[in-house]
């Protein structure tokens, strides 16, 4: 007897998502295998955009590489800046003025927001709301014209420098944060009302792609990614660094408000609450910050101390590691960094596991993964 | 038509000779050219609309270089379509490739013919009305999922897919929906129906209040018709950041183009539709546009339909930028568990109604109360 099955065998359909996807947030390539609309396999595919920013760090002086972290999230080029800054420091024992130290902070948090609010907008875009997206740029414009203000640039500031930052604040630029501060804070509660809250946006998310605290740990998730799943890491308190232990901030973790704690809402909802964070920490920073100098005095071409050192830091993304190796000469002997978005890649395939095409994009959104941390 | 024919005939002494079925050919040809004129104009300001309501909703400005204050951006756009490289892809099914695009838009037109503009302006009045528009427009899902199918994309044969099973389960609901406007006028004739909504200052007598059904009925009905047309929050056969762009990816030029407008067809035939049945169609209210001079009366009543469509169509632009997309496992979910049951449970509602109360709708009920 021949079943139907016999007849008109069925067999699984392999499917390139990327490197040209709208969803893929870049040149990410998930080479997916689906019967129908569930998908049985995805393997993402990495180094679409690979530059060898690393190697390229052996090739250039401390200073010289600063421009190059701009290009590593360029969504967040203020953190990666801080973040190499802080690195080199470490291992150069640079005493930095304390005024620069909380310019640092104060941009390196209202990067974060304005990054934090491109996830917001891309996913709600991918969830097919395309309305929000336009808000949260519209508001992200109001961030860049302050970090225009402070260092001239939208998008590459390279703004850090070793030692300081490479000027000061422009008259003008605290009063103009607090009044963007003012004018944004209530939007979080209207971006809410519009989207988070959604019916079918919280369907859409909730117990999509659970990750379960151990195994986010063990996957090695940083950041948002990992507090989504209840864990209350955040590198800002557990491993202060810079002037962050003088501000008073919560660590804002997953709950499992609209279903299992760990799936994509809680994800999405870590960066809504960081946003409301990043704000307090600003308000605080701008109220406190000393006058003074903003840049240490550096000779340009220095050689640090033949030794090694691993720097991380919070960036929007997760933690951003910086290994440097110095051979006492002027340019690093070696460079390694780890991103969170590179990491994240790793618990992909385990995650997407049975899902359904239109949760894979949702998935891809909630890692709020950025290509060229991907391949650096 | 024939009546008008003769009516025509008799009017023009030039045309004593000629005989009728000529006339009524002629007549055909014309009526069909003006419909068409009417619904590519439509469909051509209608996406210039959109994009204008879409500017506003998500705070930036919208089309605003071709023309003054962005007019004639669709003009340029159907331009710009017809002008593009008409590309096939190498390993297409040709022959459906190129059929697919046709039967989107011919299901999307058709329904235009029996669409009452006004007190006389139909250009069919047939008196299976409802159905036949149920009929044409499924078409619709035939040439989607030949797009989808005969594009040789995996992409677009999942888009295909998915509008197949999606159009196909909505369009139960849809027509259990519509079934109350129906069984009020006692009539399939989208005329009819209009006509059964007159009376009591021309608002009350709309089916949306004839009865707490009824009411409920239209919201289904929107719910449903906005899925089988594939609006947001129900667009997953051409689910941009899922889909890329669904069934239509591999089409470019005035093939891309006739997807295009057999979309906004539909948009502007599910307003229609329930303007028609629920909100009155051409009733003016306040006024019976049926007692003034015929192109008066005409023309006052197509301004009314006009005007509520518009409003529809404009509500569900509104929808469409507001809300994210539904997954496709929780589309059938909503179609089968809850929209099937619902309309069916309404319609059962509506018929005891109709025979406990003898027909009579509660503002009926209402006047009757005061004399």
């Amino acid at each position: 007897m021949t079943t139907r099955t016999d007849a008109l065998p069925t067999q699984e359909m392999t499917i390139n998502m990327g490197p040209q996807h709208p969803s893929t947030h870049g040149v990410l390539r998930v080479i997916l295998t689906t019967d129908g609309e569930v998908v049985t396999r995805a393997v993402p595919d990495v180094g679409y955009l690979h530059r060898g920013l690393e190697k390229i760090g052996e090739r250039v002086t401390y200073a010289q590489y600063m421009p190059f972290t701009d290009r590593l999230d360029y969504l967040a080029a203020m953190n990666c800046n801080c973040a190499w800054a802080w690195a080199v420091e470490k291992l150069a024992k640079i005493e930095v003025p304390e005024r620069a130290e909380y310019l640092r902070v104060i941009v390196c948090e209202l990067n974060r927001i304005s990054s934090h609010l491109i996830a917001f907008g891309s996913y709600t875009a991918d969830m097919g709301a395309f309305t929000p997206f336009l808000y949260g740029i519209r508001e992200r414009e109001h961030v860049n014209d302050l970090f225009e203000m402070i260092c001239g640039n939208r998008l590459t500031y390279n703004y850090a420098r070793v030692g300081g930052v490479s000027g000061d604040a422009p008259p003008g630029f605290l009063e103009k944060t607090k009044e963007f501060l003012d004018y944004f804070e209530p939007k979080i509660d209207e971006y809410n009302n519009l989207i988070s809250y959604n019916k079918i946006f919280v369907h859409r998310l909730a117990n999509v792609a659970v990750i379960p605290a151990e195994e986010a740990v063990a996957y090695g998730l940083t950041g948002p990614n990992l507090r989504g799943s209840g864990v209350p890491f955040d590198l800002r308190k557990d491993e202060p660094y810079s002037v962050y232990p003088k501000f008073d901030f919560k660590v804002c973790v997953g709950t499992g408000e609209r279903g299992t704690l760990g799936d994509c809402f809680d994800r999405y909802m870590v960066r809504i609450n960081e946003m409301r964070e990043s704000i307090k920490i600003v308000r605080q920073a701008v109220a406190q910050i000393p006058d003074g100098p903003v840049l240490a005095k550096v000779p340009r071409l220095f050689k640090p101390p033949v030794g090694e050192v691993y720097f991380r830091s919070e960036c929007p993304r997760g933690e951003t590691g910086i290994y440097l190796i110095s051979d006492g000469s002027v340019n690093p002997f070696r460079l390694k960094i780890r991103t969170g978005s590179f990491v994240a890649m790793n618990i992909f395939e385990k995650v997407t596991k049975g899902l359904m095409i239109a949760d894979i994009v949702a998935v891809i959104g909630s890692f709020d993964i950025i290509l060229p941390e991907i391949d650096r | 038509m024939e009546a008008l024919a003769i009516s025509l005939v008799n009017a023009v002494p030039l045309l004593a000779g000629v005989p009728l079925w000529a006339v009524t050919l002629l007549l055909m040809v014309v009526v069909a050219a003006v419909i068409l004129v009417f619904a590519l104009t439509f469909e051509g300001v209608g996406s210039l609309v959109l994009r204008k309501v879409a500017g506003d909703i998500q705070a930036r400005i919208g089309p605003n270089r071709v023309g003054p204050n962005g007019m004639l951006q669709f003009l340029a756009d159907g331009v710009k379509l017809v002008l593009k490289e008409d590309l096939i892809p190498a390993n297409a099914d040709r022959l459906l490739f190129k059929l697919a695009p046709y039967f989107a838009f011919v299901g999307s037109f058709a329904a235009f013919v029996v669409v009452p503009f006004g007190v006389g302006l139909i250009a069919a009045d047939l008196n299976i009305g409802i159905y036949y528009v149920m009929a044409v427009t499924s078409l619709v899902v035939i040439g989607v999922l030949l797009a989808g199918w005969s594009s040789n994309n995996k992409w677009a044969l999942l888009g295909g897919m998915r509008a197949a099973a999606q159009i196909v389960s909505y369009e139960i609901p849809v027509g259990m929906a519509l079934i109350p406007a129906v069984l009020i006028a006692g009539s399939l004739s989208l005329q009819d129906i209009v006509r059964s909504q007159s009376g009591l200052l021309g608002i009350f007598g709309w089916n949306l209040f004839h009865n707490p059904f009824t009411f409920f009925s239209f919201f289904l009905y929107f719910t449903a018709a906005q899925a089988e047309t594939n609006q947001t929050p129900f667009d997953l056969p051409e689910a941009e950041s899922e889909l890329v762009s669904g069934y239509n990816v591999e089409y470019s030029g005035i093939r891309f183009g006739l997807f295009f407008l057999s979309e906004f067809g539909d948009m502007f035939i599910v307003a229609t539709l329930s303007t028609a049945c629920f909100l009155g169609g051409w009733n003016v209210p306040f006024f019976n546009a049926g007692t003034l001079p015929w192109i008066w009366g005409n023309l006052f009543s197509l301004g009314v339909f006009l005007a509520k469509a518009f409003t529809m169509v404009l509500i569900m632009m509104w929808v469409r930028w507001t809300l994210p997309r539904l997954r496709v496992d929780q589309l059938m979910r909503m179609a089968w568990k809850y929209l099937v049951p619902l309309t069916f449970v309404n319609l059962l509602g509506v018929s005891l109604w109709l025979l406990v109360f003898k027909g009579k709708g509660i503002p009926a009920m209402i006047a009757s109360l005061f004399g």
